[in-house]
């Protein structure tokens, strides 16, 4: 599999998983009726430890804790809204405040972050994952960019203790690194562009959109951020030293408690002599049709808004 | 493990009264939830039900309780201090700093499995646990303790309908059913009632005892645990009434919240302690 190639992350960690479920009897996989072409996998190999429990994403975290309870490793699978909103005090009560007595071993995978499912509309779009997630206490948060960030997680989930929740892309992306070994999910984030003055922090999806706009403006520095809990803000602070501008780059809504927020802290707490901006949605829900593109261009978020917020910022 | 019943009903009193006697200690206690579940507890602790051990509270063989009404709960304290999950003496310190008998209560009490409090996950939680023991081949047996109110969550009913598609027979829920809501009857509130036709539809064994009876309740409990590979999950639907045995509560459609004086406690154990 060559690392250029074009892949879904939810295929990346199931197919992972899958390999490791031979191995490892512990593991379940529990659906809410949403499905994947690894998954059939997984569904025809292991059918004892994989269950759909059908639309019902409240019980699909309840029933996960009571197997993680029990000593299991549960993963969790739908729709990234779905799972984080529909169940979140679910994940509140039996992972987040239940782990912070008994070990819960539960990994929430979560479908369609940002506006992935483009014309699905607001109920679709993710938008507020992040941020939620982030506020409670036990719990690990990752955004993948690519498919081998996501492969890796496999066996990094199941070798940290407590729940934590991944936000999977809801399209096929190229990767970016090369082998998992190469991704620095401890740290929390890997530095892909060396630049002067300007650094892009960006997560997700807009890990793309940072890397083809520093193409276009070389010096532009760009940081994928893939653990947004916990991060080693310490090594983020010393990444982020050596420039006098940063701007966060996430397809969530802005300067409610996402990734800018955590740029912010380290920001703040490292007293870095830099400026601070977010891209990212604000503060409105998306009902516009159209591309992935457009999505973002009426909301300053495309290649031309951030190469333009960055040349007015220079020209200042 | 008591065999006779006389002692059974004499070791319920004895809970009953050590309840109220918490409830002075911390008034902002939920008392009136509390007393209509002393016969339920104490048929599981003390008749043989529950497989348990007070000396290792995770010991891998034990039967799960799942307190899902955890607020109705208080009477489980004086329960598991007397079975060995702690000492007698922490009852004194109910509610106070450094104890771990708060109003609510959590895992961090030796002998509860679950965060407790936000109600209508007991049962889908249940379902996992009984799940994890069929595919651990563990015969141990999954008890949730369900309030009648909770039933107006939804979370509740994904949970029952899951048990029963993957026959749960290794799980019993006991409904504590005081009829009785936070303001006023459940029925005119949202009537959860009939359970035996709500449950039989979704496919579950169904039974029906006097709540306060503690033949019955014992009877009940210990032929559900050992009714075997039915292929179904059970339910006891325990016919309780909410602040059973203290005038001021029984006759007060508000009693969730409210708290009781010393004197109406002195004048509802007077002559039984």
């Amino acid at each position: 599999m060559s690392a250029a190639q074009i892949m879904t992350m939810r295929d990346a960690f199931i197919d992972t998983l899958c390999d490791r479920m031979a191995a490892d009897d512990s593991i379940f996989f529990l659906a809410a009726d949403l499905g994947a072409p690894a998954l059939d996998r997984i569904r025809s190999e292991f059918p004892e430890r994989f269950i759909n429990v059908g639309i019902a994403e409240q019980n699909l975290i309840n029933v996960a804790s009571g197997l993680a309870l029990e000593g299991f490793n549960v993963y969790t699978y739908a729709i990234a809204p779905f799972i984080t909103m529909r169940a979140y005090e679910q994940a509140r009560v039996n992972l987040a405040v239940s782990s912070q007595i008994r070990p819960v071993k539960v990994t929430m995978l979560g479908l369609g972050g940002g506006v992935s499912y483009v014309v699905s509309g607001p109920t679709h779009h993710c938008l507020e994952d992040l941020a939620i997630m982030r506020l409670l206490p036990n719990m690990s948060v990752y955004c993948p960019a690519d498919w081998v960030t996501a492969g890796a997680l496999v066996d990094h989930t199941r070798s940290t203790n407590g729940p934590a929740y991944i936000r999977f892309d809801g399209k096929a992306l190229p990767a970016l690194y090369a082998e998992p070994a190469t991704v620095n999910l401890p740290r929390g984030f890997s530095q892909l562009v060396q630049g002067t003055a300007t650094c892009l922090v960006s997560t997700g999806f807009m890990t793309h959109r940072a890397l083809a706009v520093a193409q276009q403006r070389p010096g532009v520095a760009v940081i994928d951020l893939y653990s947004l809990k916990p991060c080693d803000e310490q090594a983020l602070a010393t990444a982020l030293r050596p420039y006098n501008r940063v701007i966060s780059m996430e397809e969530g809504f802005i300067n409610n408690g996402g990734l800018d927020s955590l740029v912010a802290k380290v920001i703040r707490e490292h007293e870095l002599p830099c400026r601070q901006e977010s891209v990212g949605f604000n503060d409105r829900y998306v009902f516009d049709l159209g591309s992935r593109d457009h999505l973002h261009g009426i909301n300053g978020m495309d290649e031309a808004a951030v190469i333009a917020l960055i040349d007015r910022q220079r020209s200042i | 493990m008591i065999r006779e019943l006389s002692e059974l009903t004499a070791k319920a009193r004895w809970v009953w009264s050590e309840t109220l006697r918490m409830h002075r200690l911390a008034p902002e206690t939920r008392v009136a939830s509390s007393l209509s579940a002393v016969e339920i507890f104490t048929a599981l602790y003390y008749g043989g039900v529950l497989g348990h051990n007070g000396a290792d509270p995770r010991w891998e063989g034990r039967d799960r309780l799942i307190v899902s009404k955890g607020h109705g709960s208080i009477c489980l304290f004086p329960i598991l201090a007397d079975r060995g999950y702690f000492a007698m003496a922490e009852l004194d310190r109910i509610c106070q700093p450094g104890s771990f008998l708060g109003g609510i209560p959590d895992t961090i009490i030796p002998g509860y499995e679950t965060i407790n409090g936000s109600l209508g996950h007991g049962i889908g939680v249940g379902c996992g646990m009984a799940l994890g023991l069929k595919r651990k081949g563990a015969a141990r047996h999954v008890f949730v303790v369900a309030g009648d109110g909770e039933f107006c969550e939804g979370s509740m009913w994904e949970g029952i309908m899951f048990a029963a598609q993957h026959r749960l027979d290794n799980l019993t829920l006991i409904i504590d059913n005081n009829r009785l809501c936070m303001l006023d009857r459940c029925e005119k509130i949202m009537t959860v009632e009939p359970f035996e036709q709500r449950f039989q539809a979704f496919g579950w064994q169904t039974e029906r005892v006097d709540g306060h009876d503690m033949a019955a309740v014992h009877g009940a409990l210990s032929r559900l645990k050992l009714r075997g590979a039915t292929g179904c999950p059970a339910v006891l639907i325990a016919d309780t009434v909410k602040g059973r045995g203290v005038p001021e509560l029984e006759s007060d459609t508000l009693c969730h919240i409210r708290t009781l004086t010393p004197d109406e406690i002195d004048r509802a154990t007077g002559g039984v302690r």
